[in-house]
């Protein structure tokens, strides 16, 4: 069985780093699970976490009033959910549901940015990994907003 | 190009000269898209290669080009999915069983089935891009045996607009990793939910000799490329099927050039390699 600095190394998000600075996350980590249905968090609540999927998948929701719940992206093995714990005011922006049983490494948010801002080199490697990953999220939320199955423009 | 040139038409009828068939089946997909079975009234069977498409017309409506998304082993029938989207299209669309729809052709070049034998091979559908992949699809299941691992990435706008739902089920059992993603749901989905090019990552096969066939909106097309260069996939083994303004379906009239090319007749089935350059050129 693994422990969790080996899942913490596995994960592409944290690949390249040091074994001291990997034990220095794994410090402020947590095996979790959810049952499928389950909320992760919800809009509005302290971002006081991350998360390391190691199983399952999670969706990222948002509410609106009449309509319901609307999905907006799911997240699956090796992916991370989570940024808001990164950024003031430290509040969830999307609820996050477990849409499996799921499995996870949960990171004490408050506890890796004091590592960071005592480490800056760690604070680096972390931001470019989590930069690019947060570029991939986005570029590929860009191309949802196109809504490029609307306009029938492919082969009939 | 990547494929020898297919006769363009049958025996004792000009490519010109509509054939009537007509309607047996329909079958609703979604709430703009309907699959229409046609018979031939000569008698004369239409054997066509995956990804080539025809000329379709419904009466005075006029005439557009539908991928044939049938079965190549059964060429007693033609099956075309169309998605309703302008009048000749709504008029196709409309026919009823029993109608006659005019068809010339079949046109253009095929999926490359048989130079991918023995690879891994993904198969990229965006929205109604998976009708046209549908026959290399059946075929690649028909001789399983001879291609490594078989992966179907394929992303809808909604849980609703997506095609051939019993029949990807059916895929999965026979051998397809099936990967689907839509744009948005509700809660009630529990599929994947994010845009094609994502699934990218979570298929698993060789990628460094893997081929792959994709289909759907041009934007799709190149994002999706670049997935799979990232993941090293050769673009000399990248194919995909374009979509021009095609009219005459033989090459004559011009209107569906795509830089030196012409998608009627050269494609709609090219080698991402041949192609890149002129789609990296705006309004071409």
């Amino acid at each position: 069985m693994k422990g969790l600095e080996d899942l913490i190394a596995d994960a592409s998000v944290f690949a390249g780093l040091e074994p001291r600075r990997l034990a220095l996350i794994a410090g402020c980590a947590g095996n979790a699970h959810i049952r499928a249905g389950t909320m992760l968090f919800q809009e509005g609540q302290p971002a006081d976490r991350f998360f390391l999927i190691r199983h399952g998948a999670i969706a990222l929701e948002v509410h609106s009033p009449g309509t319901g719940s609307h999905v907006i992206e799911t997240l699956g093995e090796g992916e991370v959910v989570g940024w808001s714990w990164l950024f003031k005011p430290y509040r969830w922006q999307f609820d996050a549901r477990a849409i499996q049983p799921a499995r996870l490494v949960a990171f004490d948010g408050a506890c890796l940015r004091a590592k960071c801002d005592a480490d800056h080199e760690l604070g680096y490697q972390l931001m470019q990994r989590f930069a690019s990953a947060m570029l991939e999220r986005l570029q590929a939320t860009r191309l949802q907003l196109l809504d490029i199955y609307g306009d029938a423009r492919t082969p009939a | 190009m990547h494929a020898p040139q297919l006769e363009l038409s049958r025996p004792g009828r000009g490519p010109m000269v509509p054939a009537p068939f007509e309607v047996v089946a329909k079958r609703r997909d979604t709430v703009d898209t309907w699959t229409l079975e046609l018979e031939p009234r000569s008698g004369e069977l239409l054997r066509f290669a995956p990804g080539q498409f025809t000329m379709l017309s419904a009466g005075g409506a006029g005439e557009v080009p539908i991928s044939i998304s049938g079965d190549p082993g059964r060429p007693e029938r033609l099956v075309h999915t169309v998605r309703a989207v302008g009048l000749a299209t709504r008029a196709i669309c409309d026919a009823d069983p029993g109608r006659v729809l005019g068809v010339r052709g079949p046109f253009g070049t095929p999926w490359p089935v048989e130079e991918v034998r023995g690879l891994d091979v993904v198969v990229a559908a965006g929205g109604i891009g998976l009708a046209p992949l549908r026959p290399a699809l059946i075929e690649l299941l028909s001789r399983r045996g001879e291609y490594g691992r078989l992966v179907l990435l394929y992303g809808g706008r909604a849980p609703d607009q997506l095609l051939y739902g019993d029949q990807l089920r059916d895929w999965a059992e026979r051998g397809f990793e099936v990967l689907v993603t839509v744009d948005g749901a509700g809660p009630e989905w529990l599929g994947h939910v994010g845009v094609v090019t994502r699934l990218v990552k979570r298929a698993e096969l060789d990628w460094t000799t893997a081929a792959a066939m994709l289909c759907g909106p041009e934007v799709m097309l190149r994002f999706m490329v670049t997935a799979l260069l990232d993941q090293g996939v050769s673009s000399g083994r990248i194919y995909a099927s374009m979509e021009r303004n095609m009219q005459c379906g033989i090459g004559h009239c011009g209107h569906c050039q795509l830089g030196p090319t012409l998608v009627c007749r050269d494609g709609p089935v090219y080698r991402w390699s041949e192609l890149e350059r002129w789609l990296a050129i705006r309004e071409l």
